[in-house]
């Protein structure tokens, strides 16, 4: 996804003189191909997050529209308040991209991990957020967002070569992308994990489980229409993300079935706690927390079969 | 309402500002001077010289921390006048170092002014956004630090060493210049002296009494908070020699 942003905020510079690209001194190997593109609208503004947003503020003030860029954690924890008092307050088009949600950096450390961005962004009435699900879709969902007006939040995964098999690049500001159509579960999917919901969705199917898999990568404005059309039709919604259970797609979902009275029962999968002092990489880090392809089929099947017992009885 | 000796402090650099420095024609003028006050629990001094200068009325005025739209007791971009909302401290100068960035890779004469007060000087985030603008050589950036050596909860010395501030300031690469906050025509006539076309970007330290001009709200820490009864008030004024 980095190497589609970057390749596409290329692109849209060439073609609109106001794109700046800031970073936090992070990027190497990444971020060349605008950085040699145009030497003059691309600032490493040193290890300095917060400084970083508010000069994105007055410049955004001045007519330009500034993508800042680190880590997610530093893109989005460190100048939260920045962002808040900042393009927030202001309306201001400043856009924040934060690389590797989740376990992404897993062997850097908590510190690397983002596990709270999409919670924090979220409760802010007044930014877009898009967590794309593939490279193809990060392409398609900057193209279709970066001159919003207002202050703009990616997440997005490092990954480049991972695809969502049937996302097919779809991308709609305020929807939900479709993938396959199925009776007995609804899969709803934010982010890189989306393309391991996918793989669960297909092993689910081998086991006569017939799943729909819906993918949200526009959390702000968030679906609503869509997801209540879905979930109505269905008892049974479990929701996949790398991120902690609170605040996220999970607590999406829970809010618009609660809000519109839907009888769907959902299952949140996402991390249900700090992984302090469990090394490994971003595969080991999913499965300890339940969300490897295999973990989500089990906890899939465990919840159709429970259904099904309870239906029974 | 408080912040009144916090507005005192700085009531003679807005005043010199507002009166000699300030390139703004219009509130709305497109190549108009910006004035971020960081230090935004002070603005009742800005709304006062927006008042002076004509471009708020009298009701505007009255209906301070009033309710609905009214004028609150931190700066709001939606007041004209206004430019920048602010009110967390340590914000300010950055978003004025992008704004005079973007106003200098424009073209644009236009020059940015940042008021932020000493104790705003703990934050780290400031001192981020000093050593952003002179690696920049944003020359039209120009920082006022309102020395009144007290904040919130206690003197600064005694809370968190400031000292030497001007030197702290000259080592991270900025012109600096040491002022009477209290002496409009020198306030005035230093920035009038600054090259903001190319160099560094420049700072006044300007030292000032807290609650200045006001026998017992000068250097007293809780009139940081304390808002006036209606006899002091009224001392208040006879005392700046303004009418009630």
């Amino acid at each position: 996804m980095r190497g589609a942003f970057v390749r596409t905020l290329a692109e849209l510079a060439a073609e609109d003189r106001r794109i700046m690209l800031l970073t936090g001194d992070l990027g190497f190997m990444a971020l060349e191909p605008f950085a040699e593109k145009f030497p003059d609208r691309f600032i490493n503004m040193g290890v300095a997050e917060q400084n970083m947003v508010g000069v994105a503020t007055g410049l955004a003030r001045e007519g330009f529209l500034p993508f800042v860029y680190s880590i997610v954690t530093f893109a989005s924890l460190r100048p939260y308040e920045f962002i808040r008092n900042g393009p927030i307050l202001h309306n201001l088009p400043v856009r924040i991209v934060g690389i590797g949600g989740g376990f992404e950096y897993g062997h850097a450390g908590l510190t690397h991990h983002g596990l709270e961005d999409v919670g924090v962004m979220r409760v802010q009435p007044g930014i877009a957020l898009i967590a794309p699900a593939d490279h193809e879709q990060t392409r398609s969902a900057l193209q279709a967002t970066w001159d919003l007006p207002g202050p703009v939040y990616y997440r997005l995964g490092k990954n480049d070569t991972i695809t969502v098999p049937g996302l097919d690049g779809r991308f709609d500001l305020g929807r939900v992308q479709v993938i396959n159509e199925g009776d007995d579960l609804l899969l709803i999917a934010m982010g890189a994990i989306a393309s391991e919901a996918a793989a669960a969705a297909r092993l689910l199917a081998t086991r006569g489980i017939a799943s729909t898999l819906a993918v949200v990568s526009s959390l702000n404005p968030a679906p609503v229409d869509d997801l209540v059309a879905l979930l109505a039709r269905f008892r049974l919604a479990m929701t996949v993300e790398e991120h902690y259970v609170v605040g996220g797609l999970g607590s999406l979902v829970a809010e618009t079935v609660a809000d519109h009275g839907l009888g769907c029962r959902v299952l949140r999968c996402g991390v249900r706690s700090a992984p302090n002092g469990v090394t490994g990489g971003q595969a080991y880090l999913q499965q300890v927390h339940g969300l490897s392809r295999g973990a989500l089929v089990d906890a899939a099947t465990a919840l159709v079969t429970k259904s099904m017992a309870v239906e029974a009885s | 309402m408080g912040h009144i000796g916090s507005a005192l402090s700085i009531a003679d650099i807005v005043a010199a500002l507002y009166g000699h420095v300030l390139r703004i024609p219009a509130p709305n003028d497109p190549q108009r001077d910006y004035f971020i006050l960081s230090k935004g629990h002070a603005v009742l001094a800005v709304y006062a010289a927006l008042s002076l200068k004509g471009w708020m009325s009298q009701s505007e005025l009255n209906a301070f921390c009033g309710e609905s739209d009214a004028l609150g007791s931190h700066p709001e971009h939606q007041v004209d006048g206004i430019d920048f909302s602010t009110g967390s401290l340590g914000h300010g100068l950055s978003m004025g170092a992008g704004a005079a960035l973007g106003a200098l890779r424009n073209g644009s004469p236009r020059r940015v002014f940042v008021l932020v007060s000493d104790a705003e000087c703990n934050e780290g985030s400031l001192w981020e956004a000093v050593m952003f603008a002179a690696h920049h050589r944003l020359a039209n950036l120009v920082a006022i630090v309102d020395l009144n050596g007290q904040q919130a909860f206690g003197y600064t010395d005694q809370v968190l060493s400031l000292s030497p501030l001007a030197q702290r300031w000259r080592a991270f690469g900025w012109d600096v210049h040491e002022v009477d906050g209290h002496d409009v025509e020198a306030i005035a006539g230093t920035i009038a002296g600054l090259d903001t076309a190319s160099g560094p970007p420049h700072v006044l330290i300007t030292r000032t009494t807290f609650g200045k001009g006001v026998s017992y709200m000068e250097n007293k820490i809780k009139w940081h908070y304390l808002p006036m009864s209606d006899d002091e008030y009224r001392q208040a004024l006879a005392e700046l020699g303004a009418g009630a």
